[in-house]
């Protein structure tokens, strides 16, 4: 029997520390008879990475007591022996994990139309806001942050095990309202969030200690009309003065090096600056918010479409941030952490060099506030499918991305300031 | 030398591909640039910057299948009407699509009417089986266009297509009018573009006549 437990201890030496999917995972349920069977358990806890999900540690287990524990694929069978050999009872609660985490959201997204695989209009996410937050009290609730030019409210959602004197981290999709996948990820984000969280080591590590404050869709308005009239519309829909031409660039908006470089002063302009810092009430909003809350948030992640970048400060300037060092390394590994689901090249820098100089960015703004990992992810692709990336790629797209997105969240939870 | 994520030899990097794309391109054939590996740019003083490129090109149809290419690529300084100069060589062979081409020729041939479709791929990214090679026929004869109006400053792709009408004609050849929109990355702006294409088995793809529209 230790031989076993030997084996099964070099097989989780080389496995990684977090699961990529729930696929072949099984959940069993044992119930020990007595300290020798108890002892089985805490060895079997010790040497491999055994998720227990009741009782939440394996040194509150005692003989007659349910307990149930979640493995990894690979390592089912090696434990189904180690069970039978040491005559533990035991039973198969689940048998593939990934299938019943399928079902469950399946049938959710089915009655509303709302479906993390495909995209949804601005009425169905408005409507799965209020849902998800329905449905998940413990874990999520709905705000609203503003309103846009023509009216509609901006919802948030706050997603997190509320707690005491929690940090955040700020998470907004959908400025650019013809960058569809972007409101997509948050969508997926928020279901992932609630999906892993106590099931999952990670995630439950990082929603006990964090919140994530998720603005779905900045620019509402500019989606809505991507999805009425133009599917290649990029700004807000305010009027300008004194022009034909509507909208102004949400992302050349905000008061970083406003208007110096990259930016267009010609309303008709796909980069138009505005009139002035924060002259649409989305920014506003958003800024509003983000200043009324810097204390607690820590990290500044905005999402965008496409290129396949993982940029952060600056885009202003060619200077480089004091924090250069530790903000390319953070991308660094990020990037591979996404690759490593789908092999999915990224590249990362400042946003200068990298992509182009551009002033008036939300990432350059949160970072001159003092937001220190504030991060701008400009998803896939390179530019075959370009803004009109299949729906068969959502899930991919979000997968990878999720993953390097728990990984910055983590950093942030050990680097806290 | 320089730094292959930074945007400069990305550009140029874009343009050799586009070039490479529209002249290796077909129907059943599109490259795409899959990484850039080396860039190096030497100034040449009264005539511009030319860009050394080592690139990995993937073909659209099978990401398995990917090509080496070195090219070079010089924007002539001075006057930016003159499109930037592109060389390249293809390490290896490329695949024969003798097949699927010879298929498509005969399909379109075919057809009763005269082939009409619009917006390919649609705002969610689909695109009918039977259109693909007529939506690959448009990214290979947009890399004609990227190349030809490309400058350091900007960086074009190819988003969508707005409207394609087949034209028969008395030769053999397979006529395509397009009305493309291509996205500048650096302006952010769409630009459509009317072009006229020309396709047989035994020719590449050809770009016999194209102009730039104003925004609508």
């Amino acid at each position: 029997m230790w031989a076993l437990l030997v084996l099964l201890g070099a097989a989780s030496i080389s496995a990684h520390l977090q699961d990529r999917s729930f696929d072949g995972q099984k959940v069993f349920r044992v119930v020990p008879q007595n300290d020798e069977q108890v002892q089985i358990l805490n060895s079997l806890a010790n040497i491999m990475q055994v998720d227990f999900w009741q009782p939440d540690s394996v040194t509150l287990v005692k003989p007659k007591m349910q307990v149930d524990f979640r493995v990894e694929a690979v390592k089912t069978s090696m434990v189904e022996d180690l069970l039978k050999e040491s005559g533990v009872e035991y039973q198969v609660l689940i048998d593939n994990l990934q299938a019943a985490v399928d079902a469950q959201f399946d049938s959710t997204a089915r009655a509303a139309g709302h479906s993390y695989e495909k995209y949804n209009n601005w009425d169905t996410i408005a409507a799965w806001t209020a849902d998800i937050a329905a449905q998940n009290p413990d874990l999520v609730s709905r705000s609203v942050i503003g309103e846009t030019y023509e009216g509609r409210p901006m919802y948030l959602l706050k997603v997190g095990k509320s707690g005491p004197n929690k940090k955040a981290i700020f998470l907004d999709c959908g400025f650019h309202a013809r960058e569809w996948i972007s409101p997509a990820f948050c969508q997926w984000f928020v279901k992932e969030a609630i999906e892993y969280y106590g099931k999952e080591l990670i995630m439950t590590t990082i929603l006990d200690n964090l919140d994530f404050y998720v603005l779905p869709v900045v620019n509402i308005d500019g989606y809505v009309y991507t999805w009425t009239n133009n599917r290649m519309w990029r700004k807000t829909r305010s009027k300008n003065a004194d022009s034909l031409c509507y909208g102004t660039d949400p992302n050349r908006n905000f008061n970083a090096g406003w208007c110096t470089v990259g930016a267009s002063k010609n309303p008709c302009s796909d980069t138009y600056c505005g009139s002035a810092p924060e002259s649409e009430k989305e920014t506003k909003a958003l800024a509003d918010f983000i200043r009324e809350h810097l204390s607690t948030i820590k990290a500044y992640l905005t999402i965008h479409s496409y290129s396949q970048l993982l940029l952060f400060p600056y885009s202003y300037t060619y200077a480089l941030p004091p924090d250069y060092q530790e903000l390319n390394s953070i991308a660094s590994v990020a990037t591979e952490k996404l690759a490593a689901w789908y092999n999915t090249k990224f590249t990362y820098g400042p946003g200068a060099e990298t992509i182009y100089p551009a002033a008036g960015g939300s990432d350059d703004w949160a970072y001159d506030q003092g937001i220190k990992y504030s991060f701008t992810f400009e998803l896939r692709d390179t530019g075959r499918y370009g803004f009109l990336l299949p729906e068969s790629q959502i899930k991919p797209t979000c997968q990878e991305t999720s993953f390097a997105i728990k990984y910055i969240a983590y950093y942030v939870l050990e680097h806290l300031y | 030398e320089l730094p292959p994520g930074q945007f400069p030899a990305r550009r140029a990097a874009a343009v050799a591909a586009a070039a490479v794309r529209h002249r290796r391109g077909g129907p059943a054939r599109a490259l795409g640039l899959r990484e850039l590996r080396r860039a190096r740019r030497e100034d040449i003083e009264d005539v511009g910057h030319k860009y050394y490129l080592e690139l990995e090109l993937e073909d659209a149809l099978d990401k398995d299948s990917t090509v080496n290419c070195t090219a070079e690529v010089l924007y002539h300084v001075g006057n930016k009407n003159i499109a930037p100069d592109v060389q390249f060589t293809l390490e290896g062979e490329l695949k024969s699509t003798e097949e699927a081409d010879h298929m498509f020729y005969t399909w379109v041939r075919s057809l009763e009417k005269e082939l009409v479709a619009e917006n390919i791929p649609d705002s969610h990214g689909h695109v009918p089986a039977e259109l693909e090679p007529i939506r690959l026929l448009a990214w290979v004869a947009s890399g004609y266009l990227i190349w030809q109006n490309s400058t350091e400053n900007t960086h074009l792709q190819l988003a969508q297509i707005k409207h394609v009408k087949q034209v028969k004609r008395s030769d053999e050849y397979l006529q395509f009018d397009y009305v493309v929109l291509l996205h500048e990355m650096v302006s952010q702006e769409i630009i459509p573009w009317e072009m006229t294409v020309l396709w047989h088995p035994r020719d590449g793809v050809q770009v016999t006549r194209d102009s730039r529209q104003p925004r609508h």
